[in-house]
């Protein structure tokens, strides 16, 4: 009777002498962990989750050259809104890379990186992509156009805008397609509602919007170039559709205001060929069209011409002025043309 | 509301020290929710939670919180029945599978959640992208919560009362429902309170399934990020004051109602 | 007498209603519990041991897994303490403001991850917080290191222990207590041997509750971590990160770890269970 009475409190005491042991032993990590040898450096960078391979591959190809010799880097991948947050909150980075730009401009506004982060030759951008359209084995559908998408019966999986500021290319494609073929603002608002009309899933993200896809939701899947080439790389692929025309999307990278001085270095090498190739083998198209990364990416339509030239290939600085100013014409919670789309598509039922 | 005061040194200083715990991680935090919504203004306040898709949004999430309840409470009382007062071969193994849910990262929940009940479903029920998704995934986060508040309490019944009461000729429904229910109605409006409680806070298992289509599979939490994502704090901040209004509201009902029933001060 | 037999084994009788419900309970969940999570094992072995292998020779994938079980069983301990306490003020103590706080308590839970994220960061964010920069200008940083984690954790497993152990306390009732207490027994020696032992099994289920939901909380310790590699990624913060890089197996391997530590909780506690269930 003893015994057992004793057993949860000898069971409680062993856990918690077990539980201060592992806490011992394993140490704290987060205090001042990152003191190297004598000399070298830390950077930390904060970036959005799908460059995180390429990001790694172009950390150790830096370490090869003298100014990258003995840093070491402290990395935070995740999705691109919440990483941006987080830095704005206080997380520490030398340097961030993000999806959408709206993601730098909040930490401009919050006074970490300085205004003039995009005056560089390549704008602040550091990865692109296009968007382009994923569909069924086959295409069963033929799905080749942005007319396709809005014909009756045709079931798109996009995902969403309003949560997501990564999510807000494919519905600035669409958008954009409309004007950049001759239409009018009040042709291309419609669209949108066509558009938003067919849509029949708005996951929160391009990753849930994949698997929400692959799980068969949809005829079509708004997707990045990018994406559906990293997924074919692993397994979890599908085919695509690059439109004859589609938006550029374009990844800004940038260091912050107070970060170590290596880190400027860290973008010059990200930059440079040797930096772009290594985006170009995981899915993104290279900032300049004369990078080399071997002619063959694995998971494209056509692993040899893995990049292929868009006829028609709008910008947002072309074709839509800047972040700031679209972010409230087209997504403002209220009055945002998108916003209203998706509402109106959502009270047509 | 009873005045009286029964706190002696030692327990007065307990709840000294367990409210300034409870003060620094919960009260403090959600007052700056509450105080961050106030700083928008009661007109932004306003217009956020009585916009449509908001407000459509709320009703949907407190709806099917609401649902996953009454059948957690049905089906939780009846699990914990099973697990404690039944004997069979394999109950160890369901024993084993309650607390699950808990332990699986919503994310990963989704996705087996998606692939059993989605579009691909070996079962064919398909509840992708409509709102017995948003069910279904409150049901499965939730499920815990009752059958683990009630089984301790079914498992401390005195049996003297129970057998008291069939040796008098009560059938077994009758002792069900005269002794045994209101001994474990505050367990069981307890696991109701959290079961709903969890249900409105629920996002991450049912993003995928849902497909956030607004009016229809869209769900509080959504409408939150969205602000967030918008730079509008305040709006995000309202919302969530709205829902934590609500859930107090419910959880003081709940206690309100186990009392009646139970007798129970 | 057939009539004090079958009193005597009650809940031992064999009628038809038994099995109905046996069956129902085990259909309901089968159907929701255990053929979902049945997935997440073929997915975690389609490969063989590979998947798992893959995971736990990635140093900073373990390194996630320690912390996620140091933030978990430091949280657990925290809540179970704050818990059993605030139980015995709730059910045996009268203030003003009780029935308030019970309400109160419940709260944590109906919580969306974002909002608790975001409500932490705003009191205890380093740069514009209330209180974090006070804290920091101390040398305790909150968010985006440890503490933060263990917060959060906290928070959304707040009621779990209270809830389970204070309908027992309501059943059990005083007279024991206040045996005890005439024969001359101390507040100390009441609670350890009354009261603990009566309450035992509840704050065993809450623990274990506790455990299972601190192993699995994602979206609130994912605003307050900052996710760096090695150092604040969390388990569950593993899994996101494999799912977006499409490496889903990678994903269900870790959470097949996850949900394997709560699994061997309650396996653990069947064990050390006695054989009162015989009865």
């Amino acid at each position: 009777m003893t015994l057992f009475t004793r057993t949860p409190r000898v069971l409680l005491a062993g856990g918690l002498a077990a539980a201060l042991l592992a806490t011992a032993a394993c140490g704290t990590g987060d205090s001042a962990a990152s003191a190297g040898a004598s000399g070298s450096t830390t950077l930390s960078i904060v970036g959005f989750a799908v460059p995180e391979a390429a990001n790694k591959a172009i950390a150790a190809e830096f370490t090869k050259t003298p100014e990258g010799e003995g840093v070491t880097f402290k990395t935070s991948y995740g999705a691109s809104g919440d990483q941006s947050r987080a830095v704005e909150a206080g997380l520490d980075a030398d340097y961030v890379h993000f999806s959408v730009s709206s993601d730098v401009m909040r930490l401009v506004d919050a006074g970490l990186v300085d205004e003039s982060w995009d005056d560089g030759d390549n704008k602040g951008v550091v990865s692109r992509s296009v968007v382009v359209f994923g569909v069924r084995e086959g295409n069963p559908k033929n799905i080749t156009s942005w007319d396709d998408l809005i014909e009756p019966g045709v079931e798109i999986v996009t995902p969403n805008p309003g949560s997501s500021g990564a999510a807000r290319w494919n519905a600035l494609a669409a958008y954009g397609q409309v004007i950049a073929g001759g239409g009018t603002e009040a042709e291309a608002t419609d669209y949108l509602d066509k558009f938003f009309a067919n849509v029949v899933s708005l996951p929160g993200s391009g990753r849930d919007a994949t698997t929400s896809f692959l799980g068969g939701t949809g005829d079509v899947l708004m997707a990045y170039e990018n994406e559906a080439i990293l997924a074919n790389q692993s397994g979890q692929g599908f085919d695509y559709v690059i439109p004859e025309t589609t938006l550029l999307i374009e990844n800004p990278g940038a260091v912050l205001k107070d970060a170590d001085p290596k880190a400027r270095e860290w973008l010059d090498f990200v930059l440079s060929d040797a930096g772009q190739r290594q985006f170009a083998l995981t899915g993104f198209r290279p900032i300049r069209d004369d990078v080399d990364y071997g002619g063959t990416v694995e998971g494209a339509n056509d692993p040899s011409d893995p990049f292929p030239a868009v006829p028609n290939l709008l910008t947002v600085e072309k074709d839509f002025g800047s972040w700031s100013e679209l972010s409230a014409k087209y997504f403002d919670e209220e009055n945002g043309i998108v916003t209203r789309a998706i509402i109106a598509s959502g009270k047509a039922e | 509301m009873s005045t009286t005061n029964t706190l002696d040194r030692t327990s007065g200083v307990g709840l000294g020290i367990a409210m300034t715990w409870f003060s620094l991680l919960v009260l403090i935090p959600l007052s700056a929710v509450v105080f961050t919504a106030a700083g928008g203004g009661w007109d932004l306040f306003w217009r956020t939670v009585t916009g449509e898709q908001t407000a459509a949004a709320i009703r949907l999430t407190v709806g099917q919180a609401a649902l996953v309840t009454v059948v957690n409470v049905v089906m939780g009382t009846l699990i914990a029945w099973v697990l404690v007062r039944d004997h069979f071969r394999g109950k160890a193994l369901l024993e084993v599978l309650i607390d699950i849910p808990f332990a699986l990262p919503t994310i990963v929940a989704g996705l087996v959640l998606l692939a059993l009940y989605g579009k691909d479903s070996p079962l064919g029920i398909d509840v992708a992208n409509q709102r017995s998704a948003v069910f279904l995934a409150f049901l499965f986060v939730t499920l815990p919560f009752v059958v683990r508040m009630v089984q301790p309490t079914l498992a401390e019944l005195d049996k003297e009362v129970e057998e008291a009461a069939a040796s008098l000729g009560a059938s077994r429904v009758t002792t069900f429902r005269r002794v045994i229910l209101p001994s474990i109605v505050p367990a069981i409006t307890a696991g109701a309170a959290l079961s709903f409680a969890r249900g409105v806070s629920e996002y991450g298992s049912l993003v995928l399934l849902s497909g956030n289509l607004p009016f229809r599979t869209e769900v509080t939490s959504v409408r939150i990020l969205s602000s967030i994502e918008n730079n509008n704090l305040a709006g995000a901040a309202a919302t969530a004051t709205v829902l934590l209004v609500i859930s107090l509201a419910v959880i003081v009902l709940l206690d309100v109602l186990q009392r009646r029933v139970s007798g129970r001060g | 007498m057939a009539e004090t037999r079958t009193v005597a084994r009650t809940g031992v009788r064999r009628t038809p209603t038994t099995y109905v419900l046996r069956f129902v309970v085990a259909a309901y969940l089968f159907l929701l519990v255990a053929w979902p999570v049945s997935l997440v094992v073929v997915h975690t072995f389609e490969d063989g041991f590979t998947s798992l292998e893959g995971i736990l020779s990635d140093p900073d994938v373990v390194t996630a897994l320690w912390l996620t079980v140091r933030v978990a069983v430091i949280a657990v301990v925290i809540n179970t303490v704050f818990g059993v306490g605030m139980s015995l003020l709730l059910v045996r103590q009268e203030f003003p403001g009780k029935r308030l706080l019970s309400a109160l308590i419940d709260l944590p839970l109906s919580v969306s991850p974002i909002v608790v994220g975001l409500a932490l960061v705003l009191v205890y964010g380093g740069r514009n917080g209330w209180l974090g920069p006070t804290l920091e200008s101390a040398g305790f940083r909150v968010i985006f290191s440890t503490p933060g984690i263990v917060m959060a954790t906290a928070f959304v497993a707040l009621p779990l222990v209270i809830r389970e152990v204070v309908p027992v306390l309501h059943e059990i009732g005083t007279e024991q207590e206040q045996a005890a207490r005439s024969l001359g027994a101390s507040s100390a020696q009441t609670f350890r041997r009354i009261t603990l032992p009566a309450i035992k099994w509840a704050v065993v289920y809450g623990v274990v509750l506790s455990l299972a939901r601190s192993l699995g909380e994602f979206g609130a310790v994912k605003v307050v971590s900052g996710n760096v590699l090695g150092q604040t990624r969390t388990a569950t913060l593993v899994v996101e990160e494999k799912y977006l890089n499409f490496d889903q197996q990678g994903a269900y391997a870790t959470a097949f770890l996850l949900a394997m530590v709560s699994v061997a909780c309650i396996v653990i506690v069947a064990i050390i269970r006695p054989k009162e269930e015989r009865r």
